[in-house]
């Protein structure tokens, strides 16, 4: 099966974000970052893919953010191939440029099933794995949580995950678009040694990005973070102390029995 | 039909409508009354008028009935809706950030080349436009943004809006697909449900829940412990289950369960608006977390800025020792 992961850097949520002099975006000079998890989940499901029936596994990425890390890493795990889209500027354009920079990447590579993060948590106009899909001409479906082969050829089966643990099988026919929540086992770990041993070894294919599409038709006027502790009365002291206060309020509370 | 209407998409989940709905009606109303338009729902099912009682808020209700859509799939649910927008030409399309809506909201928005904003907490009609505030980056950030274009379409945070009770004039009407519906190349095959045998959080009093924060699967003991102590059981969001630490059955928030225990300790979560939609409503929350910005805190009672390995033994000491 011949398999495209995409993967996104995005800002680490662990740091705290910072809002650009403008008002209006995001300062990625300030943040560091990180892979997107969905898309490291859907480099994993690519590769379980690729090794209970065979296949290759593309990873497209576009060039911000630090991301040659991240594509060693992916090397490192099994990616048999890199494609990296360069860009003018070290940010991530918009959901709607940056599909048609992946559209245009993928599009030659021919896949059977392209695997995209549900949604990067720096997305707001826009949601990138259907958005591709539309510019790919495949059929989409998101949420999804695990994907087998089968049950016929050419064709997937995946799980699409609803509220309270249910899950609803679909089958899907290739070529598709997936936009993966979760893959069916934990993205695997690799030793810092096997990535460096990437460094040496592994190849990126460059390629030039697609012309941006028009401007966002969503117009953002202020970005700020929303006011914290609002409700919550914050407790102060060592562990012992706050463990007593927290212990004392449940008994206040009748919750100790 | 009128270009000053809002439309809300009915989700219909295994047969039943989902909460969501009567939120996004609860913004649609107000969004109509400011356009003076109307609020439309749409219901995609097969005998939708069985819904017809529930959508009372609604000024019309668009029963689009066809036998394709008795499960959901991606593909008669969109042209469906496709059609249904296309008719109705509406200033907005109000959509749940669901599983269903993540699919629906974003395809429809590319078919018509419409403004898309996720995360949408507060919509209001500010003229021509409509200005939003919407939650990203994980409830980190927000933003407010202006669209002047329409359709819009709008993907809704559950639990941004209360429920509709009142009453619209609720016109019933039927119809058959515009388009005909075809099966497409994603099928519905069955519902998977969970095993039954762990134990149902929905149940339980006093829940401690776990988050990235409890850094290792060997950790989750600690959680236990306190959770043996006080009498309740051991929950958890996404990050945790998503590395296999926990069964879905026990991951609290949009994608697992809707919890509303007496209690709710939460350590180590940072409280994205996935996680608070399932938790939110518990009677005390009380929170730990290292990120005095963690969004948890807004929805928490009571905060505590520790490192949750470290407060856990603690905490099970000081109960113990409260309970004698």
């Amino acid at each position: 099966m011949n398999l495209v992961v995409v993967v996104r850097q995005v800002p680490d949520l662990i740091e705290p974000l910072e809002v650009s002099a403008s008002g209006t975006a995001l300062d990625y000079e300030t943040a560091s970052f990180v892979v997107n998890e969905t898309d490291d989940h859907a480099l994993e499901q690519a590769l379980l893919l690729k090794e209970s029936g065979g296949g290759t596994v593309t990873v497209v990425a576009l060039d911000y953010g630090e991301v040659d890390n991240t594509l060693y890493t992916a090397a490192a795990k099994g990616a048999d191939r890199i494609v990296k889209i360069a860009r003018a500027d070290d940010t991530p354009p918009s959901p709607a440029a940056s599909a048609a920079a992946y559209a245009q990447a993928i599009q030659p590579l021919g896949p059977e099933l392209v695997l995209v993060g549900i949604q990067a948590h720096d997305e707001l106009d826009g949601v990138v794995p259907p958005l591709l899909a539309a510019r790919l001409g495949m059929p989409y479906v998101g949420v999804i949580r695990g994907v087998k082969r089968g049950p016929e050829p050419g064709a997937v089966s995946v799980c699409k995950e609803f509220p309270g643990a249910v899950m609803a099988r679909l089958s899907v026919r290739l070529p598709a678009v997936l936009g993966i929540l979760g893959a069916e086992q934990p993205p695997r770990y690799v030793p810092v040694s096997r990535i460096r041993a990437a460094m040496k070894t592994a190849k990126f294919d460059e390629v030039a990005g697609a012309a941006p599409p028009p401007a966002s038709r969503v117009e953002v006027c202020r970005l700020y973070p929303p006011p914290s502790g609002a409700r919550a009365e914050m407790l102060s002291g060592t562990e012992s102390e706050l463990a007593a206060r927290i212990a004392e309020i449940l008994a206040e509370k009748g919750l100790l029995k | 039909m009128s270009a000053s209407d809002v439309l809300v998409l009915a989700e219909i989940q295994r047969e039943a409508l989902a909460d969501i709905t009567h939120e996004l009606l609860t913004a649609a109303r107000s969004m109509a009354a400011a356009t003076g338009g109307e609020a439309v729902v749409v219901a995609l099912a097969p005998d939708g008028s069985r819904f017809a009682p529930a959508l009372g808020a609604a000024d019309r209700i668009v029963l689009v009935d066809d036998p394709r859509l008795a499960a959901y799939a991606p593909g008669p649910y969109l042209a469906a809706l496709e059609a249904v927008v296309a008719a109705e030409r509406p200033r907005a399309v109000l959509i749940g950030a669901t599983s269903i809506g993540w699919d629906l909201a974003p395809m429809l928005a590319a078919r018509l080349d419409a403004p898309l904003v996720t995360g949408c907490k507060e919509i209001r009609v500010e003229g021509g436009a409509l200005g939003v505030t919407a939650s990203f980056c994980g409830g980190k950030m927000m933003a407010e943004a202006r669209v002047a274009q329409s359709p819009a379409v709008l993907m809704v945070l559950p639990g941004s809006f209360r429920p509709a009770t009142e009453s619209g004039k609720a016109v019933v009407e039927r119809r058959t697909s515009p388009v005909p519906l075809e099966a497409g190349p994603v099928r519905f095959e069955e519902f998977i449900l969970p095993e039954a045998g762990d134990v149902d959080i929905t149940q339980q009093d006093i829940l401690v829940a776990v988050g990235r924060g409890i850094q290792q699967k060997d950790n989750l003991e600690l959680a236990e412990e306190l959770a043996r102590t006080l009498g309740g059981a051991v929950c958890a969001s996404r990050p945790v289950v998503d590395q296999g630490w926990l069964p879905p059955t026990r991951q609290v928030g949009k994608s697992g369960m809707t919890v509303k225990p007496k209690l709710y300790l939460a350590f180590g979560i940072s409280g994205a608006p996935e996680h608070q939609e399932g938790m939110k409503a518990s009677d005390l929350i009380i929170a730990v977390n290292t990120d005095p910005r963690a969004p948890i805190f807004d929805v928490a009672h009571y905060g505590a800025q520790i490192d949750a390995l470290e407060l856990l033994p603690a905490l099970v000491e000081a109960v113990q020792a409260r309970k004698g």
